[in-house]
């Protein structure tokens, strides 16, 4: 006050590794988040794909308990990005984005740092339920490892596009009480939780569509050499595309008010 | 009924303003919720924003922070606009209610913004110092108490090290033990020189922290003056006697009579002198079961804010 002070604007509109430390410190410490994206998915690989069948029965290079593990580590990571992606809706709802309009942080800067730290949570549910499953019996060829999981983690990007698209549109506190359930039907319509073939050519014709199906088919490609790798690629950049633009709308929608 | 603090005389030399609200108004569709505001500060005042609930304040505030944009008119805060003011440090808020993350601890909300703002970990031990909440930096920001929640938001607006520090009724909720040691930490913190605007619909916050009362009502400023000018406001007593047929005229001419009401039998005469008044009563008229009492600075708000007052801006 007394003494003169340069004052100046942070660069990168006030993007810092800093900052994405302390929000991830802070999701660490929030027990739901934790259970929804580490915890779960490796408890459902565990109970669902890691019987005596699924051990011996042979896919690609591995094993179908490997495949269940790919699918697994999918919705974990869409779980994850999707969460983190919705953590504006809470913060929306506790008035802590309007605090931070009274900082240097531009609201670009705000939604980079809400991706990365999606994705970073993405990439420790990957991780988690990888190390699960190959101490569990899970078999792939080595360069499938690194593949799928690369793969899941970075398809996921979809889902973080589908997170923050609901934080702005779902004003609640809870808004993965919401998202959770609306996930779970999305990855079993999606081919997730049962192969697709044995649901039926018109459901298998359906599930094209929806937002999951192209993820898990792509994260799966490397172990299974199989399925139209190009309606999935599709699948993946139409809903990426979507969900990227309604979070834009809503984002423009949430600053305009300036 | 108006007050005017002399403004010209207070001008600390060529100085920029720290806040110039030139003809703004603000719209919410049919609503006005700011209705031709004009206001300037002068850095190192500290000035009340005095008025009551929907009178305007808050809006007036939003649009000092730049949250929200007026219909018309111009807001400049250190001669800036205020979005950019807000990103330089210059001007920082306690807002009201929410703004808090309730999984962060104490510390990492103030390092947080400490972040944000490009400053280091010396200016977070600072804040949180300056606003009394060092001992307990590693507390859950949900565990803390309102009054602990509010010298959080304080720690925050300190830590850009502000030239204008704003206060949207900032003791809201506590009590009086809490709103005595949040304003004895703001007090200590304008001694070094801070201009402090703080909107309250409190009248004792306002005389006792303010160099400088402005008072809003319906989105206008209806008067604006020093706290030795509300207090001469509310200084007047006011003397009631029963005298049928009160000579109004007369009692207005005697000195220091602000007001005189006949109500039927009853006469009511507003005065700063009110021993004169009653010694006139008693000694020249027919006046008798006299009874002074005193107008309080509740009084004096509602006489301002009042529908039945006939207002006049005064600057």
């Amino acid at each position: 006050m007394s003494m003169p002070v340069t004052r100046n604007l942070p660069r990168f509109g006030g993007f810092t590794f800093a900052m994405i430390g302390l929000e991830l410190r802070r999701m660490v410490r929030n027990k739901r988040t934790v259970i929804f994206t580490v915890v779960l998915p490796a408890a459902f690989f565990l109970l669902f794909g890691t019987n005596a069948a699924a051990r011996t029965e042979r896919v690609g290079g591995g094993n179908v308990t490997g495949l269940i593990l790919v699918s697994m580590a999918v919705y974990g990571a869409m779980l994850s990005t999707t969460s983190g992606g919705a953590m504006v809706s809470i913060e929306r709802a506790a008035g802590w984005s309007r605090q931070l309009r009274l900082t240097p942080l531009r609201p670009a800067a705000y939604i980079a740092v809400k991706l990365v730290l999606a994705m970073v949570i993405g990439a420790v549910s990957v991780l988690v339920a990888f190390a699960v499953g190959a101490v569990s019996g899970a078999q792939l060829p080595a360069s499938a490892w690194v593949a799928c999981g690369l793969l899941a983690w970075v398809c996921a990007l979809v889902f973080a596009a589908f997170g923050l698209f609901m934080g702005y549109l779902l004003p609640s506190e809870n808004v993965m009480q919401i998202l959770g359930p609306v996930l779970a039907v999305l990855a079993f319509a999606g081919g997730l939780f049962v192969p697709l073939d044995q649901m039926g050519h018109t459901f298998a014709t359906i599930a094209q569509f929806t937002p999951v199906y192209g993820v898990g088919e792509i994260a799966r490609y490397p172990l299974t050499r199989d399925g139209n790798l190009w309606v999935a690629a599709l699948n993946v950049v139409v809903w990426t595309a979507l969900f990227a633009a309604g979070a834009m709308w809503r984002f423009r929608r949430d600053t305009a008010r300036v | 009924m108006t007050v005017t603090a002399s403004p010209e005389a207070a001008v600390r030399g060529p100085g920029q303003l720290a806040v110039d609200l030139a003809g703004v108004v603000k719209r919410f569709g049919a609503v006005t919720a700011v209705d031709d505001i004009s206001l300037r500060i002068r850095p190192g005042e500290v000035v009340a924003l005095l008025g009551p609930n929907g009178a305007g304040k808050t809006s007036t505030i939003d649009m000092l922070l730049g949250l929200s944009a007026p219909t018309h008119g111009t807001v400049r805060v250190y001669g800036r606009p205020p979005q950019e003011a807000v990103a330089l440090g210059l001007v920082s808020a306690v807002l009201q209610t929410g703004g808090l993350l309730k999984d962060y601890t104490v510390e990492e909300t103030v390092r947080l913004t400490a972040v944000l703002f490009g400053r280091g970990r010396d200016d977070v031990g600072r804040a949180l110092r300056r606003a009394g909440i060092a001992d307990i930096g590693s507390r859950l920001v949900g565990k803390c108490s309102g009054g602990q929640q509010q010298r959080l938001r304080f720690a925050m607006a300190l830590l850009p090290d502000p030239e204008l520090l704003i206060l949207d009724e900032p003791t809201t909720g506590m009590d009086v033990g809490g709103r005595h040691d949040f304003w004895s930490a703001i007090r200590e913190d304008a001694r070094g020189g801070r201009t402090v605007i703080f909107a309250t619909h409190y009248l004792e916050e306002a005389d006792a922290y303010a160099d400088r009362v402005v008072f809003v009502r319906r989105g206008r400023v209806v008067a604006d003056g020093t706290a030795a000018e509300v207090k001469a406001l509310a200084s007047g007593r006011t003397v009631r006697a029963t005298l049928p047929g009160a000579d109004e005229a007369a009692l207005r001419g005697l000195p220091g009579v602000e007001s005189v009401e006949v109500r039927g039998d009853s006469v009511y005469v507003h005065a700063r002198d009110t021993d004169q008044v009653a010694r006139y009563l008693l000694s020249e008229t027919a006046a008798r079961d006299l009874e002074i009492t005193s107008r309080n600075l509740e009084q004096a708000f509602l006489a301002l804010t009042g529908d039945e007052t006939v207002v006049g801006s005064a600057r």
